[in-house]
């Protein structure tokens, strides 16, 4: 497992909420989305958490916030031993070269009228570092290094595929040698055969550089792939956090289990015979969370209890934190042959299953349509959410 | 392409409007009294007087050569129109592009600064304020006569143009600045010129260039209708509006007189109005090659 040798970022009850307006003549604060809602967690050096859950449950506006692209309402967030939430813009600056991020849509997130050149070096422009050899040098060694030809220099970003341009998100954020970098699924919107690639690339750059990922993505076969350890959210909340063996072999949560039950398995005929953990429902409001524990509304396991307390995140076991008064120790059925499948699998991610009829259950994570193509519009609630920048 | 070539043929005609006079041996100030008859100053000759000398014919009542004073009309309306695109696109491009980003109540008070320009009925307070507002601009300094009448006119064009493109622009950047391109800048520590400036205004520039390029010809039919209103130059100096107002007495007798700066405003203004639909659809993302 990892070596802990020190804490690169901590979050310390972080909530985060976007306020609702009315549309009246003057619009006023009717409510607000807690899209996360006290969570505390922290990533060591070298180290990668991965943070699971499905759309709508925060795991992006976590990322955001840690990287203060939303200010947080509240909490903590320490990057590399210093608290950056009460920082000014200006006084972040030398933070930022600490932390960096990789996006979800590689096509959104470079400037289709800068070059390749310009995109990389923009870092160190911004920064005002000039790196030895200068930039132009610089930037062609990134490129290099992360698997780009160093002569298409002078290229546009329509020039390239997805996973190159991926790879271009990739060599922009490790410009700076950032200790930390946020990764916002970035290879969800990526072929199957691509993702490989990619997290093999984050990989090796990771033991190079000794870098600590934040990896948020709602693919568990890629989070099994990289993570050294997983949370697992819901609505806001941290359900589960544990080293990845113990997530995949002993959840304890019921969401969790669910999760996993979810996982596809690449033969059909084993697929139709396991049984699956069907949530009941959709995703609560995060306007209006229910009471106690946010799950209850689709959990299996829910009892009177757990609608007026809160369950805390406990640790059961060392490393392993669980947020739930009835956690369930059995493993789903049919779920060793799917794990079983992700391990004799080494470096490549599972193809994803089409998804059809019945077989979608609510907690089903994927959300790739069955043509391959990223669906590009996330699940938000039906109420127009204001900026709290 | 050819509709370029035409606009490119006009600029050079308008910048070396004096040489080509020359080189015909014309000048538009010049009166010519034998090409009129002395009773009424009506022109000699077929179509308005049209004769080697006078390639166009003559004006009539002072015989002042037509294609001298289109070329240096031409001249003064592509000044007018060109500096008010000029500065409608810089006036336009940084309120929107301000309102856009900064959002909130720089963006409503903005946006009913620019409601509160449209509202103004133009055509009225252009004729109402310009006596007032050109001596003004005299008493500033500026030389009296047309300079003060020509920088009147670039002024109102401007003031009034700018919030057409100022909404277009705040659109975009509204629908820009979510992209991840521009989180990605801000997660590097850009400063908010740069985010504006360098990540976000290169987007912009199709939009732009085609409102440009659709403006300036629309400019040079406003032009042309306040010179026809009297706003606009004064003689000897003349434009295709002032022509034109100056040509309709004599309509039934001379009609070339009205049509041939018709003619040369209608080419202009259609060159124009192609080249930015052109230029709309090679600027088009979506519009394959």
């Amino acid at each position: 497992m990892t070596t802990e040798t020190g804490e690169i970022l901590r979050v310390s009850d972080l909530r985060t909420y976007f306020p609702v307006r009315s549309h009246a003549l003057i619009p006023r604060v009717i409510g607000q989305v807690k899209a996360v809602d006290g969570v505390s967690f922290q990533v060591g050096s070298a180290e990668t958490l991965g943070l699971v859950g499905e759309s709508g449950s925060g795991k992006t506006t976590v990322a955001r916030s840690v990287l203060m692209l939303v200010r947080p309402t509240s909490g903590q967030i320490v990057i590399d031993g210093q608290e950056i939430t009460h920082l000014s813009p200006k006084a972040l600056m030398p933070m930022r070269r600490k932390a960096q991020m990789i996006f979800q849509d590689p096509y959104n997130a470079l400037n289709p009228r800068h070059t390749v050149g310009g995109i990389i070096g923009a870092p160190y422009r911004i920064q005002g570092i000039e790196p030895p050899g200068g930039v132009r040098a610089a930037v062609q060694a990134l490129m290099e290094r992360v698997g780009l030809n160093p002569e298409h220099y002078n290229r546009y970003p329509n020039e390239f595929s997805g996973g190159q341009r991926q790879r271009i998100g990739i060599a922009r954020a490790i410009a700076l040698r950032p200790k930390l970098i946020v990764c916002d699924e970035p290879v969800s919107a990526l072929d199957v055969s691509i993702q490989a690639q990619i997290i093999n690339l984050l990989r090796d750059l990771q033991q190079e550089f000794g870098l600590s990922y934040l990896f948020v993505a709602h693919d568990l076969a890629v989070v099994r792939q990289i993570s050294h350890r997983v949370a697992v959210m819901y609505l806001g909340h941290l359900m589960e956090m544990a080293p990845r063996e113990t997530i995949y072999a002993a959840p304890l949560h019921p969401y969790t289990h669910s999760l996993l039950s979810a996982v596809p398995i690449p033969d059909p005929k084993l697929q139709k015979e396991r049984s699956r953990i069907m949530l009941e429902g959709d995703l609560p409001s995060p306007i209006n969370p229910p009471s106690g524990c946010v799950f209850r509304t689709r959990c299996f396991q829910a009892q009177e209890r757990c609608s007026v307390e809160v369950p805390p995140l406990i640790e059961v076991a060392p490393g392993h934190q669980v947020a739930c008064h009835f956690p369930v120790a059995t493993l789903p059925a049919g779920i060793e042959t799917a794990l079983a499948t992700l391990e004799n699998q080494p470096g490549v991610p599972v193809r994803r299953p089409q998804p059809a009829g019945d077989q979608v259950s609510s907690a089903q994570l994927d959300r790739l349509p069955a043509d391959g193509r990223p669906d590009s519009t996330p699940v938000r609630p039906k109420v127009r959410v204001g900026r709290s920048r | 392409m050819i509709c370029l070539i035409i606009l490119i043929v006009f600029y050079l005609v308008g910048i070396f409007g004096p040489v080509v006079a020359g080189m015909f041996g014309i000048s538009p100030y010049t009166f010519d009294s034998n090409a009129i008859s002395d009773l009424g100053g009506k022109p000699y000759g077929a179509f308005g007087g049209i004769s080697l000398a006078h390639p166009l014919g003559v004006e009539w009542g002072t015989g002042r050569d037509i294609f001298a004073q289109l070329l240096f009309g031409l001249r003064i309306s592509l000044i007018i129109s060109t500096t008010a695109t000029l500065l409608t696109v810089t006036i336009g491009v940084l309120i929107g592009i301000i309102a856009g980003y900064a959002g909130g109540i720089t963006d409503s008070l903005l946006g009913r600064l620019m409601d509160l320009i449209l509202a103004f009925p133009f055509l009225l307070i252009v004729l109402a304020l310009s006596g007032v507002l050109t001596q003004r601009l005299t008493d500033l300094g500026v030389p009296e006569g047309n300079v003060s009448r020509v920088l009147y006119l670039i002024l109102v064009m401007s003031v009034f143009g700018w919030p057409y493109l100022a909404r277009i622009v705040r659109g975009q950047v509204l629908s820009l600045r979510e992209r991840e391109f521009v989180e990605a800048a801000v997660s590097m520590g850009a400063s908010r010129r740069r985010i504006l400036f360098t990540e976000i205004l290169p987007n912009l520039w199709a939009p732009i260039l085609v409102y440009a390029t659709l403006t300036l010809p629309s400019y040079i039919g406003l032009e042309a209708a306040l010179s026809f209103l009297n706003v606009g130059v004064l003689p000897p100096d003349t434009t295709f509006g002032a022509m034109l107002a100056n040509s309709v007495t004599y309509f039934n007798v001379v009609p070339t007189y009205l049509f041939i700066p018709g003619t040369v405003l209608v080419i202009l203004v259609v060159s124009f109005n192609l080249f930015g639909d052109s230029l709309r659809d090679a600027l088009d993302p979506k519009g394959g090659h």
